[in-house]
């Protein structure tokens, strides 16, 4: 298995480019704090059951997704700071479908 | 006042555990937690969903495990201050601590120990600029008495269970009862979102969606809300405004207490007794950080048993004790129970 390449900007504005595994059942969410790219206790806090909205972030770069499934549809309903391109990075699994993928962490709540 | 061994913040299974393990003890615990149920996050977000990492439960729903640990400790009967969030802490001249949560209640205890998880839940609020202006003065985020919306215009915002619900309730009470959301869908309870189709159809709620509330109006008290639909803005009339967008962990108040804090968490003395900086007061469970921390509901419950060991050592310095397995003490309940395992019948073959 490959790792996969991921471009992500932090809520302080810093652009990371990391290296993300493909073969360790890891979502989005746990990369970001597995580089500790934003402090504990601010991301994932529901653990990644799409139950809070710490991990939304903003897709930047033209990945064809997974469509949302009705969790992470009915939380960004409640979500604050929701744009056209959120989504929630724990319902985002590593694949290679994702390599290059570009998003920016949305503000804390 | 109430008087208890061990005093705990937060009722998650954390705290639930470590009131068996000090009942082993011998020691009575107190429990006091923000949520109106015990359970913490097993109880109020995920009781449905299955736990699969509880040493010995191939499969466990959060819920279940929950009613187990009650179960577990009923027998050791303790206290719970429920709906209520710890807020002061006071050491007094004998080491001891009186712990008094927002509604006044107070607590006196020498050990405290805070297995307050994520934090207390608080309502979760909405990024409108000058909301903090209106707060008692026309918004609420928990309805506390309905009878205040009597013959007022009331504005809902949210679309889960709470919003439907009190939107439906509001409109026997409530002049006028607006519901505002972000989408079409809800997705609260099947009735709930029929209900509230009905009241709609019959002119008695009037529904504002896809729309989010952008902006508190008002001169020292709410008099409207701006809402935004699409490219459209306009103002709406209320008297109050309610968000109702769930609730999300807060450290709160515990935060102010004089412990170190790192990462949002509690710093301990995890090489001991899950001590904190402060001696007596203790943090186990999600609440607290060490190296190598992982929040895991099977390391809260070895860090309440170490916990309680210590505690007891604190409570009663002259003591000697060594811990006792439950396959040989069996388990003395403070209600007169006692479990233990069937005595060998020793009977000669003739």
């Amino acid at each position: 298995m490959q790792d996969i390449t991921l471009h992500i900007t932090d809520r302080e504005g810093v652009e990371h480019n990391i290296q993300a595994p493909t073969d360790m059942n890891m979502n989005l969410m746990e990369v970001i704090r597995s580089y500790e790219l934003a402090p504990e206790g601010t991301i994932g806090i529901c653990g990644g059951m799409a139950m809070c909205a710490s991990c939304q972030c903003y897709i930047e770069s033209d990945h064809d997704l997974p469509e949302q499934n009705y969790d992470e549809e009915a939380m960004l309903a409640e979500a604050f700071h929701v744009k056209e391109n959120s989504r929630l990075g724990c319902q985002l699994f590593i694949s290679d479908a994702l390599h290059e993928l570009k998003l920016t962490l949305a503000p804390e709540e | 006042m109430i008087k208890t061994d061990i005093l705990i913040i937060g009722a998650g299974p954390t705290g639930l555990f470590a009131v068996f393990e000090a009942g082993l003890l011998k020691l009575k615990c107190h429990l006091i937690d923000a949520l109106p149920q015990p359970g913490g996050q097993c109880s109020e977000i995920y009781p449905k969903k299955p736990i699969y990492d509880i040493p010995a439960f191939p499969e466990v729903l959060a819920g279940d495990l929950v009613d187990n640990l009650m179960k577990q400790i009923e027998a050791f009967q303790p206290g719970f201050t429920l709906g209520e969030r710890a807020q002061t802490i006071e050491k007094l001249e004998d080491d001891t601590f009186i712990v008094t949560t927002n509604k006044g209640t107070k607590h006196h205890a020498p050990v405290v120990a805070i297995a307050g998880g994520l934090g207390s839940f608080e309502p979760r609020k909405p990024p409108i600029t000058n909301i903090g202006d209106y707060e008692d003065h026309g918004v609420e985020y928990i309805i506390r008495d309905p009878e205040m919306y009597r013959g007022k215009k009331v504005v809902i915002a949210g679309g889960g269970d709470s919003a439907l619900d009190w939107s439906i309730f509001l409109t026997d009470i409530a002049e006028s009862v607006t519901l505002v959301h972000r989408r079409n869908e809800f997705r609260g309870a099947l009735d709930s979102v029929d209900k509230v189709q009905e009241l709609k159809d019959a002119g008695k709620i009037e529904l504002i969606t896809p729309a989010e509330v952008i902006d508190v109006v008002g001169n020292g008290k709410v008099e409207g809300v701006s809402v935004k639909r699409g490219a459209e803005v306009f103002n709406k009339e209320c008297d109050h405004f309610i968000p109702l967008f769930g609730l999300a962990p807060k450290l709160g108040p515990i935060a102010d207490w004089g412990l170190e804090i790192e990462k949002n968490a509690i710093v301990v003395n995890n090489a001991l007794d899950y001590q904190t900086n402060i001696p007596g007061i203790y943090a186990i469970g999600d609440v607290n950080t060490y190296p190598g921390k992982l929040k895991l509901i099977l390391c809260g419950f070895h860090e309440a048993t170490l916990m309680c060991q210590s505690a007891y050592k604190r409570i009663f310095p002259d003591k000697r004790y060594v811990m006792k397995y439950t396959t040989v003490g069996g388990v003395e309940g403070f209600d007169g129970s006692k479990k233990e395992a069937p005595k060998a019948v020793i009977k000669a073959i003739n």
